[in-house]
């Protein structure tokens, strides 16, 4: 039935068609154009007129659209480099969009201007060297110095953390994220994947490392304002990638590469409620690596507290292990001692 | 430009190959060896276009059906069910892992089978014979065989959408650990074997068809035919071909090393996983090193599918601006600097995979500077339109468009090459806008602005400008209403590749804007279709094309309206002239084909041209 309904539309689409060609080609002859004369006809003054119709349409609706709509794609930013980063980016986006409008000046008013007339000739200007050494010098500057501002930045922001950190890791995995923190020592326990099973579904070596006992994995991820905060990146089947859109960080998250980033949120989850005005709002954690069917689906909470309230929500924590005491049998006993566990 | 040719000695061969021919004209063959296996650069050219077509309608109507998903998530699909079948759940949506299928075999149809081969196989074949002044390609046979590996390699890509689990979902670039294991999605299974294959045999294609371009241009050029005097459009198949050679390469190896940890057990780009309940025994690969190889050939597949582009509309512009290109020289090189540049520039793409950072501090650089020759192109493109006499046929508004998506591409490329700002950009939607303007539209542009200049030659009918006017306009306007929006999506940090958004209330917004995006994709889309009725109907229907209609200088032209296997009856002609001759100074008419030697033109030539014109007969009458 549908195959049947598509032919009928296609043909009488193809009718139809068939019968406009027709028309248009009558007329053609009918007006004795010859096939293919280069006179000016009605047409071609009307694709120039369209050109400098589009230009106004066109950078009119641009310009509408970027200023009634700020709200919704300039996402508030809440880490140190985001507003380095962001600074860049506007300013770019200033240099392109000026050079993005003087390119359109130029090619949709050209047609405009110097659309064909019968009794007027092309000019001959078939090359002029200084012209074209002042459109290679310019645009090498002005890159030059984007690359410098860039570098700057990028610099700053792959420098190693800082020694006064707050760590996390993030496991990335068929369809979520699992986090960990290193617990009261602060320090996250070493992990094997073949010790992965269906509860320990992070890894954790209880064998060769008792650091592990203390470390909680908790369902949201919690950090303090004004701190540096270390993501401990991997994944445990298939890339992921971290993306924290409102602190500006991506990092790809890399089965047997561990990777990591680092940033200063600057920002409560209460404060940027107050700033959005919008009393659910919560910081997001998604991925931006495919990484199968569930790719779009894997998100976590991320929440930015006070440090006060941030420590007190540490503290809280149980460690994992106290809720699946068979692991603890793992660590051999006299390195559990030693370790005060 | 405007010295004498030293490599006379190229044409000898082009004599001896004339002789040869001439014979051959008598005996055509049947039906198989003239319109199947056929030998003749010309009917090879048509068989990519119509191939390139075909996909590109699928390849379109791929984009729409996602498209619905993400504008109208809503919707009803279960009106697609007799089409889909499982593919659309009982509650008549997509279903998930068929959307990741359909992004992926969108992107690989557009990039390899209608931008590589649709666009390159068609214009190289058709044009490098035609505009160097040779009789066919250097080996017919290979040409055959490279159409006829591409072929192979669309049959298995097709194939592929129709099996039980599904095509390769796991996206264009192919990412592993993801497709290497069929436990991580059912498309990695057999899905992505095929997809392998077909793209091994692609690659087989291309090397032999770039083989081919490259040898012809270097050895069969006509007498007179310098490299100073080749029209841009050959400048940039040659280049084009240069790089396919270099880095298809690459992908094959990729691809190999792909197929070997996926069927023989080896780790290259497997570490440490536990996937489906178990730890898999691979250790010490890297699914980075994948990247690098496959980013080696991916951003130079980028200008291979923009030069030959770029080539055509030089050509487009210059004809119907009749004025000669501006620069021309400045062109060659900027063409030479980006193809050099093209291979340095690769990890721009893996700034956020835990790169070495000072890698990406080098990689940003080199990245920038290419945004150098591509400005100088713009620059020399925008003069040469500059006090012109502007003849609007429907390849003429073609080549405007792509270089106004060009830039409004090329521009934010600008943005993303900078690793500080790639961070937060990266596999968004604002990676979408940036490449689907730069790469798909405007590569896209100069397929269609070739197909409508050379209708005339390859089909001896005019297609009806008329409607080429209306596809144009739609198509034009349609492009910037899908994916300018794109740029906003992106910026608020959607990221591509989701089936849905509504997951994040960060991405709960929007929907109105994501609407209106597919809403004008679909229209882009179908406007497609009075280019497809407009291009078939005028084959068979369309006004007898005049000789040389759009009054054009290169070589092409001087040949036959329905020209046979060879080309040109009787000898080749001899180039005297670079084919940029239009309004010239002095000159009756306003163009000189390169067939006219200076000394016929006394009126308009320089002083330099008068010399050569006294030189003449020593150099072109032996
Ligand atoms: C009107 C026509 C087109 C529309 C509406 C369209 C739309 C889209 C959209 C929305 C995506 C992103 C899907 C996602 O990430 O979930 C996409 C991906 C893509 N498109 Fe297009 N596209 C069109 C034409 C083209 C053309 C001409 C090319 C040629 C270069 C192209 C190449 C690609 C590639 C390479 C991808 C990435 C696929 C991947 O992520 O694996 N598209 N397209
Ligand atoms: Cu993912
Ligand atoms: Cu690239």
């Amino acid at each position: 039935m549908i195959i049947l309904i598509a032919i009928a539309i296609v043909l009488v689409l193809g009718i139809l068609f068939g019968v406009i060609y027709r028309i248009l080609t009558l007329t053609d002859i009918a007006q004795k154009r010859q096939v293919g004369e280069q006179d000016i006809d009605i047409s071609n003054n009307v694709n120039a007129l369209l050109f400098g119709l589009l230009f106004f349409i066109g950078f009119g609706a641009f310009g509408w659209y970027s200023i009634t709509t700020t709200d919704m794609y300039i996402l508030p930013v809440a880490s140190e480099h985001g507003v380095r980063t962001d600074g860049l980016f506007w300013f770019t986006m200033a240099i392109i969009t000026t050079a993005l409008v003087l390119v359109h000046i130029v090619l949709f008013f050209s047609p405009l201007m110097f659309r064909y007339q019968k009794n007027r000739r092309a000019h001959w200007f078939p090359h002029d060297n200084k012209m074209e050494l002042i459109w290679t010098i310019i645009p090498a500057i002005v890159l030059a110095g984007l690359v410098v501002r860039g570098w700057f930045i990028w610099d700053d922001i792959t420098q190693p953390a800082p020694k006064e950190r707050v760590e996390v890791e993030v496991m990335g995995r068929q369809f979520s994220w699992q986090v960990r923190y290193g617990g009261k020592d602060g320090e996250i326990g070493r992990y094997d994947f073949r010790k992965i099973d269906a509860i320990n579904s992070m890894g954790m070596d209880f064998k060769n490392d008792p650091k592990n006992l203390d470390d909680f994995t908790p369902r949201e991820i919690h950090i303090p304002k004004g701190k540096p905060v270390l993501l401990k990146i991997r994944a445990r089947d298939v890339l992921h990638s971290v993306f924290l859109p409102h602190f500006r960080v991506k990092m790809d998250a890399v089965p047997g590469m561990p990777t990591s980033f680092w940033f200063t949120p600057t920002k409560t989850t209460k404060e940027m409620r107050q700033e959005t005005g919008n009393e659910k709002f919560n910081y997001e954690l998604a991925c931006t690596e495919i990484c199968g069917s569930g790719h779009f689906a894997m998100r976590m909470i991320v929440v930015v507290d006070e440090p006060e309230d941030y420590k007190k929500w540490y503290a809280e924590q149980t460690p994992w292990v106290e809720m699946n005491a068979d692991y603890m049998k793992e660590t051999y006993p006299d390195l559990r001692l030693a370790n005060n566990y | 430009m405007e010295t004498i040719d030293t490599n006379l000695s190229k044409t000898q061969e082009t004599e001896s190959s004339e002789i040869h021919h001439s014979h051959e004209e008598e005996h055509h063959g049947n039906f198989w060896t003239k319109y199947i296996f056929s030998y003749d650069h010309k009917t090879i050219a048509k068989q990519y276009l119509i191939s390139g077509i075909f996909w590109a309608i699928i390849g379109g109507s791929m984009s729409v059906i996602f498209r619905l998903q993400l504008g109208f998530p809503d919707a009803d699909l279960t009106f697609l069910k007799p089409l889909f079948g499982r593919w659309i759940t009982e509650a008549g949506k997509l279903d998930q892992e068929f959307y990741l299928a359909l992004v992926t075999m969108h992107g690989t149809i557009m990039v390899f089978f209608v931008l590589t081969a649709g666009l390159s196989g068609t214009f190289s074949n058709f044009l490098i014979p035609l505009q160097i002044g040779a009789r066919d390609m250097a080996s017919g046979f290979m040409n055959m065989l490279s159409y006829w590996f591409f072929f192979a390699a669309s049959v298995v890509m097709f194939a592929s959408l129709f099996i039980e689990t599904g095509p390769a979902s796991g996206s264009w670039v192919a990412y592993p650990p993801l497709s290497a294991l069929p436990q991580a999605m059912s498309g990695s299974g057999l899905g992505m074997t095929l997809w392998l294959v077909s793209m091994a045999l692609f690659i087989v294609s291309t090397l032999l068809g770039g083989i081919n371009y490259i040898t012809t241009v270097v050895n069969l050029r006509t007498k007179g035919m310098s490299f100073s005097k080749l029209p841009l459009t050959i400048w940039a198949f040659f280049l084009t071909a240069i790089i396919g050679l270099l880095s298809f390469p690459v992908l094959l190896s990729a691809a190999l090393l792909l197929i070997f940890d996926r069927s023989f057990g080896t780790s290259f780009y497997l570490s440490d996983i536990y996937i489906g309940g178990e730890a898999l025994m691979n250790t010490g690969g890297s699914p980075i090193l994948y990247q690098h190889l496959f980013w080696f050939l991916g951003h130079p597949e980028v200008y291979i599918v923009l030069l030959p582009a770029l080539g055509i509309t030089s050509e487009v512009i210059a004809t119907n601006s009749r004025k000669p290109i501006f620069g021309y020289t400045a062109m060659i090189l900027s063409m030479l600097g980006i193809a050099f540049l093209s291979f340095i520039v690769w990890a721009h793409h893996m700034f956020v995979t835990g790169m070495n950072p000072f890698l990406g501090s080098v990689f940003m650089f080199l990245t920038l500077i290419i945004a150098v020759p591509s400005a100088v192109k713009t620059f020399n493109y925008l003069t040469t339109l500059w006090r012109g006499n502007l003849v609007f046929t429907p390849a003429m508004l073609f080549s405007i468009g792509l270089v106004s998506l060009f830039v409004s591409g090329g521009l934010t490329g600008i943005i993303l090459g900078n690793a500080a700002l790639d961070i937060q950009l990266h596999d968004t939607y604002f990676v979408v806008a940036h490449f689907h303007l730069v790469m798909g539209a405007a590569s896209f542009f100069g397929m269609l602005a070739g197909v409508y200049h050379w209708f005339p030659k390859m089909f001896g009918r005019m297609i009806n400008e008329k409607l080429g006017y209306v596809h144009f306009w739609m198509t034009f306007v349609g492009i910037y209403a899908v994916f300018f929006p794109m740029h906003y999506v992106g910026i608020a940090g959607f990221p591509r590749r989701y089936y849905t958004w509504t997951n994040f209330d960060t991405f709960n917004i929007f929907t109105d804007l994501n609407m209106f995006i597919s809403a004008a994709a679909i229209i882009t889309v179908s406007a497609q279709f009075i280019f497809v009725f407009n291009f078939f109907y005028s084959i068979f229907f369309g006004r007898k094309a005049p000789k040389n209609p759009w009054k054009s200088n290169t070589l092409e032209w001087t040949t036959p309206i329905n020209l046979g296997h060879g080309n040109w009856v009787g000898p080749i002609p001899t180039v005297y002239r670079w084919p940029y001759d239009y309004s010239k100074t002095g000159a009756k008419e306003d163009f000189i084909p390169q067939t006219v030697p200076y000394s016929e033109t006394p009126e308009s030539n320089t002083k330099r041209e008068n010399e050569l014109a006294k030189q003449e007969d020593t150099f072109y009458k032996k």
